[in-house]
């Protein structure tokens, strides 16, 4: 336990130094900084001469926050792919890996280790800029979404489902190699969100399954509409519901959260994802 | 620390990777001292060391270190290794990669700070605990590395090149630090392909070639009979025929006489019968077959 505790840090460690944070939270500053200003300029807009009413406010600020947070939610699994595929793989291939593993270190430390220390990372961040970004949105224009804690958990569950495959690949393959899969997947799994939401507008159950079986693979976009649930005040729903099934392509809509055993089916994911890495890991000759 | 039943142990270990036989039927046992493990660029010396460190597994065969199985946290805490794909975090400074290795060796850290800096001034950094690794040169990246191989005084120490990225400044230090490992009684496993440094250090050898152990003993045993070359002027027959019965004489290419397998108590008696045939005699230089001629006729060629 006090390997992982060691290797954890480390990689947090390397993180701070190497500029990493300052990098994503800098840029975060800014996103944050365009949303207010965005979002408080609703307050000018003018419908045929006449002030919005609150509900139409309301929308709007809501879908602006949906869009920025779907980015914010991409740059975060992104960045967990960047950081995770080369964790192991990087250090093996430059060395740094040999003296550490000839140290009283078993492998599943040095992956769990890992593992502990970009999650730190990831969360750190990812709830830092999410907590700034909802309360800056609040002061300038009032609005609160309906479940922001239940975002939080959403977007940052997203993220350590991306981190953890990246890791696993991580053991086996070299970073860019990883990197790009992992990534491609992750546009593969929000793809497959829509296709699903296609089937399920135009009842075409063949459809659907290619999104529920897409949702089940990778469970990224899955929760990513548990995300934008908890996003929506009702007037939304309500509204986007009257429009007709079609909506359900829609990947910045959902018109509920994802069932409970969905939600432990991605925290069962993640820990077989962990099991992998460890067992690959354990095998590979070094 | 002393070590029982044999302090690095290898027997009959095989290492095939698809069709490449890494190491074949690989035996050896090292006590104590100096070992200098020599072969050419791909001749399986890392493969055997990272065997010995667990970090590759053997297709078959067994062995352990430091007393215990190979791989072991038992026997990892007992060892100190510097790889020879050397590299160390370079976001931290030497001193914080040092401690990263006291605390993954569990060195109790009261002990941290004097061991550091008892490691740096040993390998002659003292003056850079506190720099970046990433601003370091090669040269003192391997030095740091063989630090971290160093901390808390192992039982044995694994030196995979040792000297690579080394000037000759550098190469010496290093061949002072392992003498003064074999003085404390700490057994040194030298990988190496750089023949003067093994012959400088080590107590005893094995030669491998393709994987497989080609002479194996200790330095003197191998290197055979010595020789003496005897640069002299006006060497009349006579001459020629008394340092002849001391050994076997032969012409050196640059005009000296090479008498070889001579005893070296008898180089005096062949002085003097040299210079009473007439001849004037400008240098008398004992030699040892270097193990350079030894490696070279092992590996045939």
């Amino acid at each position: 336990m006090r390997a992982v505790l060691v290797v954890a840090r480390q990689v947090v460690g390397e993180a701070a130094r190497r500029r990493l944070l300052l990098a994503l939270v800098l840029l975060t500053l800014v996103v944050i900084a365009l949303t207010v200003w965005g979002v408080s300029r609703v307050d000018d807009l003018r419908n045929a001469g006449q002030p919005l009413s609150d509900a139409q406010k309301k929308t709007i600020v809501s879908q602006l926050l949906i869009l920025v947070m779907f980015m914010f939610s991409w740059v975060l699994s992104l960045a967990a792919v960047f950081v995770a595929s080369p964790a192991i793989s990087g250090e093996l291939e430059s060395g740094i890996a040999l003296a550490i593993l000839a140290r009283p270190i078993a492998r599943a430390e040095y992956v769990l280790g890992k593992w502990v220390g970009l999650i730190a990372v990831v969360v750190a961040y990812g709830l830092a800029a999410a907590v700034v970004e909802l309360v800056a949105v609040q002061a300038v224009s009032g609005y609160q979404p309906p479940h922001p804690f239940e975002f939080l958990g959403f977007v940052l569950g997203e993220g350590v489902v991306i981190l953890t495959f990246s890791l696993m690949l991580s053991t086996r393959l070299a970073g860019m190699v990883g990197g790009v899969i992992a990534a491609i997947l992750f546009g593969i799994a929000w793809m497959g969100g829509i296709v699903g939401g296609v089937g399920a507008a135009f009842n075409n159950a063949t459809v659907t399954h290619v999104g529920t079986a897409t949702k089940l693979i990778l469970p990224t976009d899955g929760l990513w509409r548990g995300a934008v649930w908890s996003l929506e005040p009702s007037i939304v729903i309500a509204a986007q519901q009257a429009a007709g099934p079609a909506v359900a392509a829609n990947p910045f809509f959902a018109a509920e959260p994802p069932p409970a055993a969905y939600i432990a089916w991605a925290a069962a994911w993640i820990a077989a994802m962990l099991i992998l890495a460890i067992w690959s890991f354990r095998s590979r000759e070094i | 620390m002393a070590i029982a039943n044999g302090a690095i142990r290898l027997e009959h270990v095989t290492k095939r990777y698809a069709k490449v036989v890494a190491l074949d039927d690989l035996s050896l046992s090292v006590e104590h001292g100096v070992f200098g493990f020599l072969g050419p660029n791909g001749a399986g010396k890392t493969t055997a060391v990272k065997i010995l460190l667990g970090l590759t597994r053997p297709t078959s065969g067994s062995g352990s270190l430091a007393g215990a199985a190979l791989g072991s946290k038992t026997s990892l805490g007992r060892i100190g290794y510097l790889p020879e794909l050397f590299r160390y975090q370079s976001w931290l400074t030497a001193r914080e990669v040092l401690a990263l290795h006291c605390e993954l060796a569990a060195i109790p850290r009261a002990k941290w700070a004097s061991e550091i800096d008892r490691i740096l001034a040993t390998v002659g950094l003292a003056d850079r605990g506190t720099s970046r690794v990433g601003t370091f040169s090669k040269g003192m990246q391997q030095r740091l590395g063989l630090g971290v191989a160093l901390l808390d005084d192992p039982a044995v120490v694994l030196l995979d090149e040792p000297t690579s990225a080394l000037d000759p400044v550098g190469r010496h230090d290093v061949r002072e630090i392992i003498r003064a490992l074999r003085e404390k009684g700490t057994i040194v496993f030298l990988n190496s392909h750089l023949l003067s440094e093994v012959e400088q250090v080590c107590d005893a050898v094995a030669i491998v070639d393709r994987g497989k152990v080609v002479a194996q003993g200790d330095l003197a045993t191998l290197l055979g009979t010595s020789s003496v070359r005897v640069r002299a002027a006006g060497v009349s027959r006579e001459a020629r025929a008394a340092m002849a019965k001391f050994g076997e004489l032969d012409d050196s290419a640059d005009g000296a006489l090479v008498i070889k397998g001579i005893d070296r108590e008898r180089i005096p008696e062949l002085v003097s019968a040299v210079v009473a045939s007439g001849a004037r005699v400008y240098a008398v230089e004992p030699q040892h077959e270097s193990l350079e001629e030894r490696f070279l006729s092992l590996l045939g060629q």
